[in-house]
């Protein structure tokens, strides 16, 4: 997204902006919704919320002003993350594995076959490896070592014991463990471990019993090159997996990964949010998309309230009301105002809700007011709407920002047709169209954040933050109402130089309102001042925060 | 190119099968399909039962486990007490099963399991309760079970 946005107004990218502006800018108000962190990054620094953002390692020939380290001061709203394309992948694991086969003075194969039972963790697998050596080697399936390197033999005599073949010159195979069976039962048995069971980091020997893991250069020497190609994505898979702050990218078919420092008890405080490569945002801390500001907690919650309840409560709110004795929800479909609770055989009256004797002659035709009962009943029943209402009323705007998030991305598709089109009918260049783009972009990140502003104001208790964090959200919405409606005209009245501007000037502003209404809950959230409301228990974990 | 070796385990299991085991081909029929008797050792709740399982072998036999399925009804926490009789066999799972196993082996898992069932590790929840917490009235059942149903020579499905 970043590279659509380099061509908004005067806005350069994030180096320039740190080294070169004068600082006018403020550090949440230069229209980059998501910075990147550079690759160089390292890892360690990754710690919240003492992170620099993706600004700590400047160059030394450059002399910070005040102003600038002003400027780099961190989002809180952004968190820092790494992304690895497979290449990368292959250089840490070769980098972990040299290491260890310096260290340890072992074959690369085996370093390799330890550091995955180790589950990539280095410094556990050298503390274990200096205490008791041969016990780690025989878990980790190394238990037998012969030092011939692997290779096909033929053995005068052999029988392979799978398929029970001894024609002369069949060719044989055995690991450093020395259970020998002819090649093609060994390739058979390879292809069926990599290629249906998934299985590579712990593929053992064939034999019954022995436990000694095939290494990659005997795969090698077996397997044909798919599957070793296949092979090795799985061993990367299980690289991937075995890391706690990694995570594959889960837009189809992306192949890179990405890493984050954000920990499970933080998640409270923070909604890490990253972005691939790919252009796919999606949430660190749980299996969703992008849900900023709302914290994950609060998603699953209210995604699993929406999947219950929003269906049918459109038409219980229309059609129905509560029992006053036992709130079983009533239908009425026909008769007379007389009801009587199918349940607790309660006797009420439609209309007023009240107890049905109380009506004394006034049978079948309810025109009184101010009845004790009745007005106690109304009372309760109109305390169930409310919540009921209060919940439809957040849910609505949820569901509408979802559907039109829905319809934008329809319409992002046809942007691009929409972008030649104008090109032919303006004389513009493509470079200059690109705000299209960029404001196509901007209508989907910021209904996406919409979105889930109001399933957190479901739970959040009114008080001041709260009517700060509402303010936020109307401005956000009527701009980016304003850039959705802009961005519908026909190709003629785009082509209004005019527009053009109003557009970008538009495309800015809503970047530039969502920034700060995630700045703000960012902030918030991070130091615990949010009060939700009873149906969210959040904070057990929060450490040592104002939250009551 | 897996009848090499299955011609190989049917004729040492034929002529030499183990404790309480015979094994037959069932007549016209590929050498994928076995017909299997088991006659549980006295010491067990199932003597003087007879058995019947049957074993299919995948054609990819033997990269692939075999499948075993009791024909006769059995009163035992890993064996499912239906007409399925379906049983759970580490031995046989997808990632125990090594293609160097032999079907001697299988059976003598399967022996091993009427001789020691595991609870722990159930099919039945019901009956895996009842052996560990009332085990004279499992022997009961089990009794009652093998005169019912295992009394006679097991009489094995037509083919597929």
């Amino acid at each position: 997204m970043d590279s659509e946005e380099d061509f908004m107004s005067q806005m350069s990218s994030d180096d320039e902006n740190m080294n070169y502006d004068s600082g006018d800018a403020l550090s949440d108000a230069d229209g980059m919704s998501d910075p990147i962190p550079p690759q160089g990054m390292p890892p360690s620094a990754n710690i919240y919320p003492d992170f620099d953002e993706d600004y700590d390692q400047p160059d030394p020939d450059f002399d910070l002003t005040s102003k600038d380290l002003e400027k780099t001061k961190k989002q809180a709203h952004i968190v820092p993350f790494n992304v690895y394309d497979p290449a990368d992948i292959q250089k840490q694991q070769d980098g972990m594995i040299n290491e260890v086969n310096m260290i340890l003075d072992m074959t690369k194969e085996d370093a390799a076959i330890m550091l995955r039972y180790f589950k990539w963790n280095k410094e556990r697998l050298l503390e274990d490896y200096m205490d008791r050596p041969e016990h780690v080697l025989e878990a980790a399936g190394l238990n037998t070592t012969t030092a011939k390197p692997p290779k096909l033999e033929t053995i005068p005599g052999f029988m392979c014991d799978i398929c029970c073949e001894d024609d002369d010159g069949l060719e044989s195979f055995a690991l450093k463990c020395g259970h020998r069976y002819c090649v093609d039962c060994y390739r058979q048995y390879l292809k069926q471990k990599i290629k249906d069971e998934g299985e590579a980091a712990r593929i053992q020997c064939p034999s019954d019993g022995c436990g000694r893991i095939l290494d990659s250069k005997s795969l090698d020497i077996l397997v044909t090159s798919d599957l070793v190609e296949r092979y090795n994505e799985l061993l990367h898979r299980t690289y991937v997996e075995n890391k706690d702050n990694y995570k594959w990218c889960p837009a189809p078919d992306c192949p890179n990964a990405i890493e984050c420092g954000v920990k499970k008890n933080q998640l409270n405080q923070i909604v890490p949010t990253v972005e691939c490569h790919c252009g796919n945002r999606f949430c660190f801390g749980c299996p969703n998309p992008d849900h900023q500001p709302a914290p994950c907690e609060l998603v699953k919650k209210w995604l699993k309230k929406c999947a219950d309840d929003s269906e049918t409560a459109n038409w219980i709110s229309a059609n129905t009301k509560e029992c006053p004795k036992c709130q079983s929800t009533i239908e009425k479909n026909g008769g007379c105002n007389h009801m009587t609770c199918r349940k607790c055989k309660y006797e009420f009256c439609w209309m007023c809700m009240g107890l049905w004797s109380e009506h004394g002659t006034s049978w079948y035709n309810c025109n009184r007011f101010e009845e004790r009962s009745g007005s106690d009943a109304r009372d309760a029943q109109a305390k169930s709407r409310v919540s009921l209402e209060r919940y439809l009323h957040y849910y609505n705007r949820y569901a509408n920002h979802e559907q039109s998030a829905r319809l934008d991305k329809d319409i992002a598709l046809k942007t691009e047709k929409k972008m030649v089109q104008l090109q032919s009918a303006s004389g513009m260049s493509w470079i200059e169209v690109q705000y299209l783009n960029s404001a196509s972009q901007s209508l989907q990140t910021c209904r996406q954040t919409l979105k889930w502003t109001y399933a957190f104001a479901f739970y959040l208790q009114r008080n001041n933050l709260t009517e700060i964090f509402e303010d936020n959200q109307k401005d956000l919405e009527m701009a980016v109402e304003n850039l959705s409606e802009m961005f519908e005209k026909p190709i003629v009245e785009l082509s209004d130089q005019k527009l053009k501007v109003d557009i970008m000037d538009k495309t800015a502003y809503c970047n530039k309102r969502r920034v700060i209404l995630l700045e703000d809950t960012a902030n918030n959230l991070a130091q615990g001042k949010w009060l939700f409301n009873g149906d969210l228990n959040m904070g057990s974990s929060s450490s040592g925060t104002s939250r009551r | 190119m897996s009848t090499k070796r299955i011609s190989k385990e049917y004729a040492e299991l034929s002529q030499a099968p183990p404790d309480g085991y015979t094994v037959t081909l069932p007549p016209s029929e590929s050498l994928h399909t076995w017909h299997i008797t088991l006659r549980p050792p006295p010491a067990t709740a199932f003597h003087p039962g007879v058995f019947g399982i049957l074993m299919t072998l995948p054609t990819d036999y033997p990269f692939k486990p075999p499948v075993i399925k009791f024909v006769t009804r059995t009163y035992h926490p890993n064996i499912t007490n239906d007409s399925l009789g379906n049983v759970c066999l580490a031995i046989l799972k997808p990632e125990n099963w090594k293609p160097s196993t032999k079907i001697a082996a299988v059976l003598e898992a399967v022996r091993n399991l009427m001789i020691e069932p595991q609870p722990d590790d159930p099919l039945e929840e019901r009956i895996a309760d009842e052996y560990r917490n009332d085990r004279p009235e499992w022997e009961k059942k089990v009794k009652f079970h093998v005169e019912k149903y295992a009394s006679e020579p097991p009489v094995f499905p037509a083919g597929p």
